[in-house]
């Protein structure tokens, strides 16, 4: 090692607490880089891979009844590389463990497992024999989740019927990577199952024989697919044939892709402000540095260094930082990353999901690094080549000062002599003062974002499931009923009150836009499952004419007055011409709403009623699932607690997780700006600290001198960092917002009052440690070394 | 004395015999640095008296232990053996807080370098100290002491070395001490400044009966002192009584 190099090393280690604060908050960084590529690159890749092997379609569609031979028709089509036609139905499955029916979708299976689309991946057990049509596989989460085993009964009713299938295995199909249940909010393990049972066993309880109602197709290569599903619609429409969808509109796929998506948005929101922030922390640092080190650049030149190896050598106290930061942020993503892993696992079933990382990430993750310490140390290194060796050995000229005029003298007239001496280094250096603040306030709009996501999900909660949905159980029937059926739902014991609903499956179409969605039929105002705009206030739905959400009018573009075109996807199928006759502010999802009476009208299906929301005694609830396990026309039944239980629980694990890992981190952020900044006004003030101890101050108040500019930038830095919080989660809750969910911008000032109190205490931590080195302060060899 | 208790004192140092006519006496005050073979004996058992009102030059070649002294009877160091005590205080068992107490209250430091806050202009660098002390002057009175009355409102960085060590001494005579300490104040002056310095310390002795050590390597400052401490090898090889104190003026080096 050269000589020049050991002397690296030992400054390094002179100024290892600052060293450390910086690697830390670049590991912080990288580590959410590796993490969150590493995360992006494996999920797309196991997803892609899965998709692949397992043949996931390209194409889907559903028909009310098609013949098999129209599958021979749509094989034909152009671009089409295989087409299968599946039977599956909804049904309950009733789980003596648990109180209410399960729901079930039920999905045949092909007759050849190595050419079958969206093939299942057999996880334990194996495939139903053809030829019985009592067995059946079950979704593993499922299984695992009300402790099913190989060989156990599952009682279900589907079609109306009861009957008993056996568990011969459990599996995962790339269909249903994110298995939610039609209508429900999110994934429920013990409340929803696929069930796959040979294609015979299901068209005997569906009632499809030589038929099917569900058709799956793999495009050729560079097929278009909007051709194909226009001929689909054309061969399937004479049997009940639904528009048939693109991969796109795949929900289990949709889930998939929008969470990539919001990878993506924080990739580019993390990486730049950590990214910054170590660059801001390296320029003060090395730039304190150089400044120390005048006389020893100025031996070094005198005694031959070239500029150039001078330069290096401080650009080497960056680069060895950075690389150091980059190498614990690595480890850290690693870790991060199998962490973040299972937890996907949980929302998330793959056959296999495992954490990797490639070269691209490790090749972002250094490489930014390594270009930050350039940009970081850059002054620094150009202040050091451009010293002359003279001039560096002449100690630095007495800083200069200057008293404030106008109304800041005046002030300053009244402040304590020790409290003046804060401001006016700290005004002497307003370019290190703003990096300083810059740097903390990024720690606190990390906090601030962090807690707007908390109030954000809270409120999306408190909205669902106390203002809006009021019920204490919601049931779904199969098809629609007659409404007497909710004379029925209210003679069960401890039900007090049913409010019924109409829902319809349409596809909206205005102008060259279109959307699958659906439209909720009420009557007059609804009390148990309310409709509300986004101040909450209830929303009176028009006894003609549609009701729709702000956000299904940007996505149609679709104003008041347009009439829409909206084709039903369900019985007849008829194609409606409605008005718009209101836009409302939803919160959550796309909604739109019609009365009942007038979307039965135009349906030509007078009182029908497709659910219902029912209050009862919470006493009775339990006894009340129970008893629907036993009505045949039920298709779903949900408890809002076991709902909302539910949810709590992901979020803590999915968005809990990541915000308890953010939050660490801005902390970080802000202990590492702070510290470094009291260190260098420490090392820059050690010689007054000294001086005052000297003069009979107390080590409080001689730390004042330090500490007090810290408080200062923190303070300061506060509503600079609430101002950062906003715009980025402002920004955040546009870019992740889609019509799955809308992100609410809640302007929540308990959020900064709580991100404030983590950047106080981050900064009490750091003056803590600073006081600390005060006091070791030895008063004697302070006053004989000055720099 | 509000700083020390002094029943403790007494308990802690039975056997010795304290004088409280003399500010300082010191009874075999040894300072040592590292130990075992690289040990540096800075100070090797130094015995004295200081009374109230001397001013005393304490003289040697750097390294003799002259500013080690200086600093443990400031109350910015402390011994390794032996004891040091101030009106009867026993400096060398004081806490630090009371040592801080005592530096706040009773005396005054004058360094090589001034020791000023840079941020701070002469008047604020005077009342800086003026208020946390007890019974302390004017911060102008203080500088019009010291001849610097129209340069109050100047920065150190405005101001030239010697009025930057005036600026030094008007702060530590702002408090009223009791003693001063000086550690080189002209050795980084030229001989013309210098003696203005040595004047300021000489008059103050004088008109305020303040006690003034000066630690310097500069024999000729010797000439105005009651009397002069020659250190050697971290002892006091000899004291020398000036029979007349001459005037700093006079001095030439």
């Amino acid at each position: 090692m050269r000589t020049i190099d050991r002397k690296l090393v030992r400054d390094l280690w002179a100024i290892k607490g600052q060293s450390l604060a910086i690697i830390l908050v670049q590991a912080a960084g990288i580590s959410l880089l590796v993490m969150s590529l590493g995360m992006i690159a494996s999920l797309s890749q196991t997803m892609e891979a899965y998709y692949d092997r397992y043949r996931f379609g390209d194409v889907f569609a559903s028909a009310t009844r098609a013949p098999i031979l129209t599958l021979l028709e749509i094989r034909a089509i152009d671009g089409v590389a295989a087409a299968e036609g599946r039977v599956v139905g909804g049904g309950l499955v009733d789980i003596p463990t648990i109180d209410a029916p399960v729901s079930a979708s039920f999905v045949s299976l092909g007759e050849d497992p190595r050419s079958e689309l969206n093939g299942v991946h057999i996880v334990q057990g194996r495939r139903p024999n053809p030829v019985r049509t009592d067995e059946v596989l079950v979704l593993n989460a499922f299984a695992e989740a009300v402790g099913l085993e190989l060989g156990d009964t599952v009682s279900v009713v589907a079609y109306g019927k009861k009957r008993q299938f056996r568990m011969v295995g459990t599996a995962l199909s790339p269909e249903f990577i994110y298995a939610i249940a039609p209508g429900a909010p999110t994934v429920d393990d013990d409340r929803f199952t696929i069930i796959w049972a040979p294609k015979e066993a299901l068209e005997a309880a569906f009632d499809m024989d030589g038929a099917f109602n569900d058709l799956v197709v793999r495009l050729d290569r560079g097929a278009g697919e909007a051709e194909v599903t226009a001929r689909i619609d054309r061969v399937l429409s004479p049997f009940g044939g639904r528009d048939a969808f693109g991969r796109n509109d795949q929900i289990s796929n949709k889930f998939l892709t929008e969470e990539l998506k919001q990878l993506r948005v924080m990739t580019f929101l993390m990486t730049p402000i950590f990214m910054g922030v170590t660059i801001f922390l390296l320029n003060v640092v090395i730039g304190r540095l150089v400044q120390t080190e005048r006389e020893q650049i100025g031996l070094l030149k005198a005694f031959g260094y070239t500029d150039g190896e001078v330069g290096l050598h401080y650009a080497k106290f960056a680069l060895i930082l950075a690389f150091l930061g980059a190498l614990v942020g690595w480890g850290g993503g690693l870790y991060l990353g199998r962490v973040i892993t299972r937890v996907y696992q949980s929302y998330y079933s793959f056959p296999f999901l495992i954490f990797e990382t490639d070269f691209r990430t490790a090749a972002y993750a250094f490489g930014l690094s390594l270009l930050g310490a350039g940009v970081g140390a850059f002054g620094a290194v150009r202040s050091a080549i451009g010293l002359q060796p003279a001039v560096a050995m002449r100690p630095p000229a007495p800083e200069r000062f200057a008293k404030a005029g106008g109304i800041f003298g005046a002030v300053s007239k009244r402040l304590d002599g020790l409290t003046r001496m804060v401001l006016r280094q700290m005004t002497r250096r307003p370019v290190r003062a703003g990096t300083l603040i810059l740097g903390i306030g990024a720690a606190m709009g990390l906090s601030v974002m962090m807690e707007f996501n908390r109030a954000a999900i809270g409120q999306i909660l408190d909205v669902s499931f106390h203002v809006v949905d009021r019920s204490d159980l919601t049931v779904r029937f199969r098809e629609p009923l007659h409404e007497r059926v909710t004379l029925e739902l209210g003679r069960l014991g401890g039900v007090r009150h049913v409010e019924a609903f109409r829902s319809v499956a349409v596809s909206f179409r205005h102008g060259t836009e279109e959307y699958l969605g659906g439209i909720t039929g009420v009557d007059g105002q609804p009390r148990l499952n309310r409709i509300v705009d986004e101040s909450l206030r209830d929303v009176v739905v028009p006894e003609e004419g549609l009701l729709i959400s702000s956000s299904l009018s940007r996505l149609l573009g679709a104003e008041v007055g347009d009439v829409m075109t909206v084709e039903v996807r369900e019985g007849r199928q008829p194609s409606l011409e409605i008005e718009i006759v209101g836009i409302m502010d939803a919160m959550i999802g796309t909604p739109a709403y019609m009365s009942r009476s007038a979307i039965n009208r135009l349906l030509l299906e007078p009182g029908r009623v497709s659910g219902a929301y029912l209050a009862s005694d919470s006493s009775a609830l339990a006894a009340l699932q129970r008893q629907m396990k036993e009505i045949p026309q039920l298709s779903n039944v949900s408890a809002r607690s076991d709902v909302l239980t539910n949810f709590e629980e992901l979020l803590e694990e999915g968005p809990g997780t990541f915000r308890t890992i953010m939050t660490l981190f801005a902390g970080l952020i802000a202990v590492g700006v702070v510290y470094n900044g009291a260190r260098i006004t420490f090392g820059e003030r050690r010689y007054d600290l000294a001086s005052l101890r000297v003069l009979g101050f107390t080590r409080a108040e001689a730390s004042y001198v330090v500490t007090g500019e810290i408080m200062i930038l923190v303070i300061l830095a506060l509503p600079v960092g609430a101002l950062i919080g906003t715009l980025i989660w402002s920004y955040i809750s546009v870019a992740m917002s889609n019509e799955l969910y809308q992100v609410p911008t809640v302007w929540n000032p308990a959020g900064f009052g709580a991100a404030a109190i983590i950047v106080l205490l981050s900064g009490a931590v750091s003056v803590l440690m600073i006081r600390r080195d005060i006091g070791r302060l030895d008063m004697v060899s302070a006053l004989k070394a000055r720099d | 004395m509000p700083f020390v208790k002094a029943r403790k004192k007494v308990e802690r140092s039975p056997t010795a015999s304290v004088s409280a006519a003399h500010v300082f006496e010191t009874r075999g005050l040894t300072k040592t640095y590292g130990s075992g073979p690289s040990a540096v004996h800075a100070l090797r058992g130094v015995d004295l008296e200081i009374k109230r009102g001397e001013l005393i030059v304490l003289l040697g070649p750097s390294g003799s232990g002259k500013s080690t002294l200086l600093n443990i009877l400031g109350g910015i160091d402390r011994g390794s053996e032996g004891e040091a005590f101030y009106e009867g205080s026993c400096l060398t068992s004081m806490t630090d807080r009371q040592l801080t107490n005592y530096r706040r209250h009773h005396v005054g430091f004058i360094f090589q370098f001034y020791n000023l806050m840079p941020s701070l202009t002469a008047e604020e660098n005077v009342s800086l100290v003026a208020e946390v002390a007890d019974d302390p002057l004017e911060p102008r009175e203080a500088l019009s002491m010291v001849g610097l009355g129209e340069r109050a409102g100047h920065f150190p960085s405005e101001l030239s070395g010697g009025e930057q060590q005036r600026v030094a001494i008007a702060r530590a005579i702002a408090k009223n001490p009791n003693v001063l300490f000086c550690d080189e104040p002209t050795g980084a002056l030229d001989s013309k400044t210098g003696i203005t310095v040595l004047k300021v310390l000489a008059d103050l002795n004088e008109r305020l009966g303040t006690t003034v050590l000066i630690v310097t390597h500069a024999a000729a400052t010797a000439a105005m002192a009651d009397r002069v401490m020659h250190f050697s090898d971290g002892a006091i090889r000899e004291i020398v009584r000036n029979v007349t104190k001459a005037d700093p003026e006079s001095i030439v080096w």
